[in-house]
């Protein structure tokens, strides 16, 4: 999937702008605060429905107006397609594919595949487990439809099977045959889903490992593992095993709910041992397995969005990533940088043809 | 709102309480029944207020009933041996209007939620289980709503019923007579698929 034109109004800080990306490497220089990343953001929305950074969306309109338009041209195998996302103050937002609205937002989610690399991606390690949840549950479900409806059937199961634990509590008593019915739905969603992220982490974790070594250049070893009590014992055994400790806590502690992902580096826990150069690069090649599993199922190339790439990496792995985004693993990439004289060389580099754009306070420009 | 009467204004408010009721629609009501004779009106309230009165529960199913068995519960040539579960009496009525069922009902009074604070000693289960005994019913039919909580209302009063040895069947759920197949939802579908029937029975 090739982005041919983007067009803006009123979003973030642009007025106006029209700018036609090359089909590879596409490069957005400009000082702090001119608008680099509210680019891809525009990207991001095309794909998503929303912004990546503000989920509101009124805030992503420029000051003082009342209305943001993006619009752009996508080409996939050789067809043009239009998309328009409106945002007016007060008014539903407005999603259109060919001129034709969508009835439903999920129905275009998905359909234009595309991975943000951004700073803000470290809360993969630094946040709760919930996070890497989400991570995984976001990249099944693209692919499993099942999968999602499981996760709100068991979210919901979960919400009452609590409710009634805390409803024991209150009361001093207990009723199996209540809680029974609860469990059976917890093991009728919840043994699925953790077969799905079973099998998925299964192809993912390959991906990633390989994707590290090529960034760090095998300085160091990392290690990404499904960590989840239902590894060992199924649903309904952890559920009666820790029946006890569930009515001493009112709320249930075992299930799909308490899954995480644990990073590791050299053995030792990436979160307190890493530092912030190889914990950078760790969620790259993260978000490059994740980049590499969408392509591998959905058969199309997705769009790759690089945010501020060069903050707190060396220039080998600089280096390193740009050489593969540039190989033809990757398709159409969009960077962002500060520095014209950090990024020409790196770019001179490479084997693909590649477009500079000068982005100075709301406008963007070829750079010649 | 400000009115000249404060009988009006009592009756607005009264009215008002009436759920989806607001309170331009309540005084349009009122100066409506303002109008009409006072015999009307008399008959109007009195309606309202023998309904309150000598409404009761059906002692066997719930249902409501003028007297203390419904009117489907002492009906002899109705089957006492199928027993058809429902979670409201609104549901007793849809079932009714089929006019395909000829046993008697149970009015659960909902379904088991804990998040809504609702247990199964809240509803009308026990006297369920005591009927079934007393009464030799031979099958048990749970027609509850297909959502998580009546699933698992329905799975807790199988297991109950079950172990008496009773017969539990649940009403079929599938497409909807006159839709068409590429309009139906795909969970309704596939279920539809997965629990196909052999064609003579269709």
């Amino acid at each position: 999937m090739i982005l041919k034109s983007l067009s803006l109004v009123n979003f973030k800080n642009y007025e106006e702008a029209v700018l036609e990306p090359n089909s590879n490497v596409n490069c957005f220089i400009g000082e702090n605060g001119q608008g680099k990343t509210n680019v891809l953001d525009a990207i991001y929305y095309l794909a998503f429905c929303k912004s990546f950074f503000n989920p509101i969306d009124s805030q992503n309109i420029r000051h003082d107006q009342s209305f943001f338009v993006i619009q752009g041209t996508f080409v996939r195998s050789k067809k043009d397609e239009n998309y328009f996302c409106g945002i007016k103050k007060g008014q539903k937002k407005q999603f259109k594919r060919n001129k034709k609205e969508y009835e439903k937002l999920s129905e275009h989610i998905g359909r234009i595949p595309l991975v943000m690399i951004s700073p803000a991606d470290s809360f993969l390690i630094t946040d709760g487990s919930e996070s890497r949840r989400k991570f995984v549950d976001g990249v099944i479900a693209q692919f499993n439809k099942s999968y999602l409806d499981n996760l709100l059937n068991y979210q919901r199961a979960l919400s009452q099977r609590n409710a009634l634990l805390k409803s024991f509590a209150e009361n001093r008593n207990f009723d199996a045959d209540s809680l029974a019915i609860w469990n059976e739905k917890l093991i009728t969603f919840g043994e699925p889903i953790h077969r799905e992220r079973h099998n998925f982490l299964e192809e993912f974790i390959p991906l990633f490992q390989k994707h590290y070594k090529k960034i760090t250049e095998n300085a160091e070893n990392v290690n990404l593992k499904y960590s989840s009590a239902m590894n060992e014992k199924n649903l309904q055994e952890l559920l009666e095993e820790f029946l006890g400790k569930d009515q001493a806590l009112r709320y249930t502690t075992q299930g799909i709910h308490k899954d995480d992902l644990t990073f590791e580096i050299d053995k030792y826990p990436l979160k307190k041992f890493g530092s912030q150069g190889q914990q950078k690069s760790f969620v790259i090649a993260l978000k490059f397995a994740q980049f590499e599993f969408i392509r591998l199922k959905k058969g199309t190339m997705p769009l790759l969005l690089l945010d501020d790439i060069f903050d707190k990496l060396d220039s080998k792995r600089v280096e390193a990533i740009i050489e593969m985004v540039s190989t033809d693993d990757f398709g159409q990439i969009f960077i962002t940088d500060t520095n014209m004289e950090r990024i020409k060389p790196i770019l001179k580099k490479i084997k693909k043809a590649y477009q500079l754009f000068d982005v100075i306070e709301g406008g963007v420009q070829n750079h010649e | 709102m400000d009115v000249s009467s404060k009988y009006l204004q009592h009756a607005v408010e009264e009215i008002a309480s009436l759920p989806g009721i607001g309170k331009k629609t309540a005084l349009r009501l009122a100066l409506h029944l303002l109008k009409r004779t006072k015999s009307e009106v008399e008959h109007f309230s009195g309606s309202i207020a023998q309904m309150k009165e000598h409404i009761q529960f059906c002692q066997k199913c719930g249902n409501i009933s003028d007297e203390e068995k419904c009117g489907i519960c002492s009906n002899p040539r109705r089957d006492p041996q199928v027993v058809c579960v429902v979670e409201d009496l609104r549901d007793v009525m849809a079932i009714e209007a089929t006019q395909q069922f000829n046993g008697l009902y149970h009015v659960l009074g909902g379904v088991i939620s804990p998040m809504d604070g609702i247990g199964p000693g809240d509803l009308n289960i026990a006297s369920l289980l005591s009927r079934i005994e007393d009464d030799k019913v031979n099958e048990v039919i749970l027609a509850l709503s297909v959502t998580m909580e009546g699933d698992t209302t329905g799975f807790y009063l199988y297991k109950k019923i079950h172990q008496l040895g009773i017969e539990v069947s649940s009403i079929a759920r599938g497409v909807s007579i006159g839709d068409e197949l590429q309009y139906t939802d795909e969970l309704t579908l596939g279920r539809s698929i997965i629990q196909r029937r052999p064609y003579e029975q269709v």
